[in-house]
């Protein structure tokens, strides 16, 4: 669609002035501005001795949650491992030893290395089993380390609560409502 | 022994000087690396290096270290005999034409006597006779003490200073040309065009200087300087701006950096360079930047001269330390400006670099020749009135705000530079079906 001539705007260079021909005072207004900006204070954070700031919601390592009793939270319904981009997730399930749910995961293992840390596996979750922490700095000697499995990442839970880093995160009260049992009748 | 000592004092202190200096430049270089790091980094908000060692204080060792260690190639597609030569001319020149540039305390050199002319009755010429062997006690006594300068008393030390400047340029040219690197080419040959051009202002720049002092020999400018009290750039501040801003481009300095323009050229001339050689390009550059910082000071600043200070009497070596102490801080005051002007400014687009050149500082060069000669000539007998030469301040801010708006003016028009849009709109859109 052509464009109208009403909404076309002629832009003219502005004209510069004897002064500004000279380019001292704008070269003398521009040393001002750094010069100002050497007695300002730093934004570099002198890392490991100090550690950034980091946002709320930042995605870092994954955990899985546990509930009042202790015990975890997956229901094991595959839906992070159907969301992730990276299918980092790899669950296996079983039949639940407890009564209020029909499974559990009895192994659940992220590849932390491939993972992308979108943080949609925390977005999918419905039981808010899985969430992303604050843990960054992430090491390990082998590929084979970095396979996270159900006790590392239930031990990353236990560390975090425990040091207060990542408060639990869950909004939805005990498991949530796809871990409630079907209605009779 | 120390016969052989007493007769050629002079050469066994010029040798000692250059041991000592060569290796304090080589190490002022260095650590103004640092300096520029840490400055850059403060002007951008955040702190350079300052993990090794004590706030980054040792930096530039592991820098040389770094340098010594790192592996030397040598592309296949270079001429090998110029690729060698090119970076030790760089380094080489810079280092050369420190030797007559005082760096502490200098004395008044003794003035030859005039010769008498042909004319000349018994009497005169009995009295020059006379007045020769006093300057040749005077050159004794002069070169009985310590100067601070590694070649004292050389009468052309301006000119030489810039004729081994000019020199440098081989090193640039030759280490485009041999890179076989048309990258490369274009960088050194840009480099060429500038260093050539910017000379010019550079010479004429310090013409004024020339004329009020009547000499040459560094070690007489500061000493005019003391005398009167009055440093040089009082007298000459038109002089002062364009010889900085000529040095900036001798340099390669930004705003003048096109040649190193890291963004176009990938690294210029000195692309294909790696450690040892590249690291002798950095030090050429900064030992530039060292020389035209002491001239600065040397010329326009009055040296080692401060108004109260240095005429206090505090003793041989509380006095000499002092001095020292003034021309370094000098020096290093133009070396900080020069970095905050390279952290402050855009680059300088070729043809605004040779137009500023040709079109702007050499017009303004002449005018303030003209200018200081019209001066001169009025003020008779200007040596012995001294209080007059005040007059050369107002007149050079006005000559310079009255002459430098036609130099720089660009009419608008196609004449003046790149099209300006102007009010006409473009013929009516198509209309598309």
């Amino acid at each position: 669609m052509p464009i109208a001539e009403k909404d076309l705007v002629w832009v003219q260079e502005p004209k510069l002035k004897w002064s500004d021909h000279l380019y001292l005072p704008a070269i003398a207004a521009g040393l001002q501005t750094t010069i100002k900006h050497i007695f300002m204070p730093k934004v570099t954070v002198q890392f490991p001795e100090e550690r950034p700031k980091l946002p709320p919601n930042y995605r870092g390592v994954h955990r899985l949650n546990r509930d009042e009793q202790g015990r975890v939270k997956c229901v094991a319904c595959y839906m992070c491992a159907t969301a992730c981009p990276a299918h980092c997730i790899d669950i296996v399930a079983a039949p639940s030893p407890w009564p209020d749910r029909e499974k559990y995961p009895e192994t659940f293992v992220i590849d932390e290395l491939r993972c992308i840390y979108c943080g949609m596996c925390e977005e999918a979750c419905p039981v808010d089993a899985i969430e992303l922490t604050s843990l960054f700095d992430l090491t390990g000697l082998s590929r084979e380390e970095m396979m996270f499995d159900k006790e590392k990442l239930l031990s990353v839970f236990d560390r975090t609560v425990a040091a207060a880093t990542d408060p639990i995160r869950t909004s939805r009260g005990p498991l949530g409502t796809a871990s409630e049992l079907p209605k009779e009748g | 022994m120390a016969d052989w000592y007493r007769a050629h004092t002079p050469v066994v202190w010029a040798i000692i000087t250059i041991i000592i200096m060569m290796g304090v430049l080589q190490g002022v270089c260095a650590y103004l690396i640092l300096l520029e790091r840490k400055l850059c980094a403060f002007m951008q908000d955040r702190i350079g290096p300052n993990r090794v060692g004590p706030k980054g204080l040792l930096q530039p060792i592991a820098d040389g270290i770094k340098f010594l260690f790192k592996e030397d190639i040598v592309p296949g597609h270079v001429d090998k005999i110029l690729y060698f030569a090119a970076p030790a001319i760089a380094v080489g020149t810079a280092t050369l034409a420190f030797v007559v540039v005082p760096f502490g305390p200098t004395r008044m050199p003794p003035a030859p006597p005039q010769p008498p002319a042909a004319t000349a009755t018994a009497e005169q010429k009995a009295e020059y006779a006379q007045a020769q062997q006093t300057y040749a006690r005077e050159v004794r006594a002069y070169e009985s003490r310590y100067q601070f300068v590694i070649a004292p008393r050389i009468d052309i030390g301006l000119i030489f200073v810039f004729a081994i400047a000019s020199l440098a340029v081989y090193g640039v040219i030759l280490a485009g040309w041999a890179s076989n690197n048309k990258y490369s080419f274009i960088g050194s040959l840009r480099s060429s065009a500038q260093l050539v051009s910017y000379e010019i202002p550079m010479g004429m720049s310090v013409l004024g200087v020339f004329l009020l002092t009547g000499s040459l020999n560094l070690e007489r400018i500061i000493g005019e300087q003391v005398q009167t009290g009055w440093w040089l750039i009082f007298l000459q501040p038109v002089g002062f701006l364009l010889f900085m801003i000529a040095a900036f481009a001798e340099c390669n300095r930004l705003p003048f950096d096109l040649p190193e323009a890291e963004q176009e050229l990938v690294g210029g001339y000195h692309t294909e360079y790696s450690a040892m050689k590249f690291a002798l390009f950095f030090l050429g550059e900064y030992t530039h930047m060292v020389t035209t910082s002491f001239l600065l000071t040397v010329l326009f600043l009055g040296g080692w001269h401060f108004w109260y200070i240095t005429s206090i009497d505090l003793g041989p070596i509380a006095g000499t330390i002092v001095k020292i102490i003034i021309i370094w801080l000098k020096m290093t005051g133009f070396i900080v400006f020069f970095m905050l002007i390279r952290w402050t400014l855009p680059r300088f687009r070729f043809d605004q670099l040779m137009g500023l050149a040709w079109k702007v500082l050499i017009p303004l060069a002449f005018a303030n020749l003209i200018a200081t000669m019209v001066v001169l000539q009025l003020i008779e007998n200007y040596h012995a009135n001294p209080a007059w030469r005040w007059i050369l301040l107002p007149i050079g801010l006005i000559m310079f705000i009255a002459l430098a708006i036609p130099a720089v003016w660009r009419p608008s028009g196609r004449r003046g530079g790149t099209p300006r849009v102007t009010g006409t709109p473009a013929p009516p859109l198509a209309s598309v079906p």
